[in-house]
Order: structure tokens, then sequence, then C-alpha cells
């Protein structure tokens, strides 16, 4: 079986992301890139499924700039066998991704496709389950377990109440949350040998999908700021604070 | 044309998150109706009709509808939607998992976690973790938003007289079926809805340790929540979790123990009223955002905090 894992290049996690100065968007010039989190940990249990003998590829595939590469190239350093860029000078939506991951499905027909439950830069949560409207397979999104089976996939789900198991026809497809597993680091040889992967670019142009955007951002701005507070020196002064001050409690 | 959202239950219950999002509805259009999809579920769509400012209630009762698995639920909410403007669902794991597939089969673009309604086709919500809000407009024919419940008062969960309206649906479909759940019981309040919140961190230390977090929610009827780096550790379930992958909270007070406060918590309660951290760490980032802090030793302060309550 193909294993697809869709990886997105985005702010690192640590950087803490301002508006620019017109409110027009935010800054993200000479900020640290990396690959999604939740992308990463989709990328490590592909490599885990391969390991135990349930798939015999995994394809790492990305929607963006030529620099998208390096992320396409450190996930090949942590196991992928190949990649596909799909090459797109702007940022694409949602839907407009899922589309375009439904050409590059169409084109693999992987028996599985595995990625992030949302990318931490739109924090949208939305890619995943629109891929499988799309392609009519079934989703399981938020997955904390992933056991592949003779035909099926079954999927333990982070839901509200606790966890939920679901039994999916494959092809599938499955997002990641955090507790899925913990990624493995790319060892020096490895990501020497990634270098001689092959990595495939696709003009976004040639995959026929038309990306003009629904949805436009008109201004960006910076949360209301809390005021600083103030340090209590005991545990009597704070529930006098919040008994008189606050009025939290009674 | 009206607005339908989709009400979010346990087929016995209507949710709390759902009387929020019927709020953030009422803001676009007065007209607005509510979908209640599931098996044996005539009692939520009672509630429903009974919820303020409701006008009408689709009820599709079906053993297919049984876990609302989006394979089903999606098809039948995007066959509805032809008749509505938007569709608004509450961003709770459900709606989350639910509504973006719905959205597809439709052609249109979702958009997550709305936080202000500023005009039928213009909305705010937050990006990077909370650290910047963006104003988006939107021009697709149907408008598919999950709504953020703690950014909106709820509206009254009586008073409404909305008629119940049975739609015939088969939800037929052979992709998923669901196989088991493990749901984790308490008798506190729930997290996202709870007056006052009590979290606990790494600092807390163990499993063990959180008992003295429950004697204190116990003491204020607060609900418990936890960092992401409690749930890893395996302190406490990982549905407790407040941050940008887990839930977002905002209550009356917010009382952070040993938790240093990421960038990652804070988008998960930083919108709460009052927020109170007790850290032993001088520097820990909470201290930026808490109206009160307290440094000290969380095993000393708490058990004085539960007795002088």
């Amino acid at each position: 079986m193909k294993i697809l894992v869709p990886v997105k290049r985005v702010v690192d996690y640590n950087v803490k992301v301002r508006p620019n100065t017109d409110g027009s968007d935010v800054d993200i010039a000479n900020v640290k890139m990396s690959i999604n989190p939740f992308c990463e940990i989709a990328v490590e249990e592909a490599i885990r499924l391969k390991e135990k003998g349930k798939a015999d590829e995994v394809v790492v595939v990305s929607i963006g700039t030529t620099k998208a590469q390096e992320q396409l190239r450190s996930s090949m350093a942590l196991g992928a066998d190949r990649a596909i860029l799909v090459e797109c000078d702007e940022a694409l939506e949602p839907l407009i991704v899922a589309k375009l991951l439904h050409k590059i499905v169409e084109k693999e027909a992987p028996g599985l496709v595995i990625m992030g439950k949302q990318s931490i830069d739109g924090d949208n949560n939305q890619t995943g389950q629109m891929l499988a409207a799309l392609a009519n397979l079934p989703q399981g999104t938020f997955a904390s377990e992933v056991k592949i089976e003779e035909g099926t996939v079954a999927v333990t789900r982070e839901i509200d109440g606790g966890l939920e198991t679901l039994k999916l026809q494959l092809p599938a497809i499955v997002t990641t949350d955090l507790r899925l597993n913990e990624p493995r680091y790319a060892a020096l040889p490895n990501i020497m040998k990634a270098k001689k992967k092959p990595l495939e670019v696709i003009p976004v142009g040639e995959l026929g999908v038309d990306v003009s955007a629904r949805t436009k951002i008109l201004s960006v701005s910076a949360p209301e700021e809390r005021k600083a507070g103030i340090k209590v020196s005991d545990v009597a002064e704070l529930v006098e604070k919040l008994k008189n001050e606050a009025k939290v409690i009674s | 044309m009206s607005v339908l959202v989709v009400a979010e239950h346990d087929n016995q219950n209507l949710k709390p998150a759902t009387l929020h999002t019927l709020a953030a509805a009422q803001l676009i259009d007065a007209d607005v109706h509510v979908l209640v999809a599931g098996c044996d579920c005539k009692s939520v769509a009672d509630s429903a009709s009974q919820a303020s400012g409701v006008t009408k209630v689709l009820l599709a009762d079906n053993s297919g509808l049984e876990h609302q698995l989006a394979e089903a639920v999606a098809p039948l909410i995007s066959e509805l939607a032809d008749s509505y403007s938007h569709v608004l669902a509450c961003a709770t794991t459900t709606g989350k998992n639910i509504l973006p597939r719905a959205a597809a089969l439709k052609d249109c673009q979702p958009l997550s976690d709305v936080i202000a309604i500023d005009s039928e086709s213009t909305f705010k919500r937050p990006i990077y973790a909370g650290n910047v809000i963006a104003t988006v407009s939107s021009s697709d024919p149907i408008k598919f938003l999950t709504i953020r419940g703690t950014a909106f008062d709820a509206v009254g969960a009586e008073g409404g007289n909305a008629a119940v309206e049975d739609i015939a649906t088969t939800a037929e479909q052979n992709l998923s079926a669901f196989d088991s759940q493990e749901l984790a019981t308490s008798d506190r309040p729930e997290l996202t809805a709870a007056r006052i919140v009590v979290s606990g961190g790494r600092g807390v230390q163990s499993s063990d340790n959180f008992q003295l977090l429950y004697q204190l929610a116990d003491k204020l009827d607060a609900a418990v929540g936890a960092s992401r780096a409690a749930v890893d550790a395996g302190f406490v379930p990982n549905d407790m979790q407040v941050g940008q992958t887990g839930k977002v909270v905002a209550p009356e007070l917010y009382i952070a123990i040993g938790i240093s406060g990421a960038i990652q918590h804070l988008a998960g309660m930083k919108d709460s009223k009052v927020i109170v951290a007790i850290n032993k760490d001088e520097e820990a980032p909470i201290f930026q955002v808490a109206d009160y802090g307290l440094v000290a030793d969380l095993f000393d302060v708490v058990p004085q905090l539960i007795e002088q309550l």
C-alpha cells in the first residue's frame, strides 16, 4: 500500500508573529520556517506503518513556493521515499489545497492519506475533511491511534468528551492529533541520502484547478493586550483580592 | 435568507455550545433554524425549539445518524444548505469534523473559529495561535462558519416556541462505522461552559497530585483543565487540555497552577476575565497575563487556598 502525506511549510511554532505596521497582513519576512508540527506527526506515522510492513511506499507532497522543497527534503530524511511539490507562489485557501490534493490522490491512488489536523498559521482545521469530501473517502480526524487491518483502518479520535474509535474503509483520509506519536530526528547520513531521493515539481497551473480565492483578508490586528496584573504576597491576600476587588468569588 | 445552525448534542441533551452558536446566528439574521441530526433525539429537538429566537427545528432522526459520523451528516447538511445564506456549527470537535466536509460538498470555503460577526459576509477569526486577529470577507454564496462559543453570550434556553419538522433521510453510507468510545466521566461543570476553571500543568508533577486541584475545584464549583505538558505526562486525560490544540475557555476566573504559560496554552485561555497564576518560577510567562500572581510552591499554597475559601 502507498501512503500519501501532505506537508506544509509554516512559521516555526516558537516564533511569535505580529501584524505588519499597516495591518494588511502578518509580518513573516525573515522569520524561521519549519514543517508544521502536525504534518511532522503525519510523516512519522506513515514511516512507522512502513516499518511495520503495513505500507510499501511513503510519498510526501507539499503545495507552496520552491522553498517548500526544504520541508520535503527533511520529510525524506525522516524516511519518506519520494516527494512531489506543487509549485505555487501565493498562499492558497484550504478548499483549493484540498482540490489540488484531490488531483494528486487521483494520480497516485494511495491506500491511505495521513495529514495534520491543522496548520499552526491559518488554524483552519479543514483541509483533510474537505479532501475526504471531494474524493468521497471516509475521514478519521484528530487521530491519536491508527491501526491498519484487512481493507480497513481503525482510527481512535480525540473528541471533546474523551476518545472514539471508528472503522474506515480503505482508502481513507486520516488527520493527526498531537498525541499520535513522537516524531524522530533525522540522522546526518539520512539527510545526505534524502538529497538523492526523487522530488518531482509540478507547476500548479498543470493540475487544472481554479486557484482564485473566495475569501479575502481585509485586515489583521493584534489581539487586545491584557493589562499587567499585580503580585500578591500570600494566599490570604489573594483570597481577599478575588472576593473584594475582582469579585469573582463570594 | 435564513441561517441554519447545526445542533451539538449527545442524542439526549442539547449542549450549551449550541446556545452560544445561536447567539452568533441571530447577529446575522432573525430567521434561525436548527438542525438536530441523530438517533432517538426528539428530546434534543424539543430543547432546541424552546431556545430563545429559534424559528424552526429540523429533526433528522435516523439510526444512521446515531454517532454523527461526518460521512452521514455532511451530505445531509449540504443538501439543506441551498435554502440558507449561512450554515453555522459550534467550533467543537464535532463541528470541526463535519462542517468543512459539508462545505466542500457545496464547493464553499468555510471559516473556522469565528469570534465576531461584522456583517453578513465579514467575520473576525484568530490565526497564529491567537496572536493575530484577521478580519475576513467571504464571497461564497453560502457561508459555512464554525463559531467559537466563548466569544458569544449564550441565548436563553427557554422562551422560544419553534415548530419541530421531521425531515426524512436515509443517512446510508458504507465508508465508515462507529466502533467504540471511551468518555471521561465527571460531576464537575463542563470545561468550556464553567464559570471558574482550575488548571494544572507540569508543576503539579503527578496524577495523584491533581487530587489537590480537584479539591480546590469542588470548593469553587469549578471545572478542571490542564496544560498540554500535564496531558502529555499522563497526569490527566486529553479532553481536559486547554490551548490551541485543545479547548478554548473564557471563564470569569481562570486559576493556572504550575503552568508556565506557553503560547499554545495562552491561546486557549487568555480571554478569561480574571487570571490567577500560582507558580514558583517568578519568570514564568504566565505572570505577564495574570491579574493576580502568587510566586510560591503550589504544594504549600493550594492547601491553604482550599482552607481559606
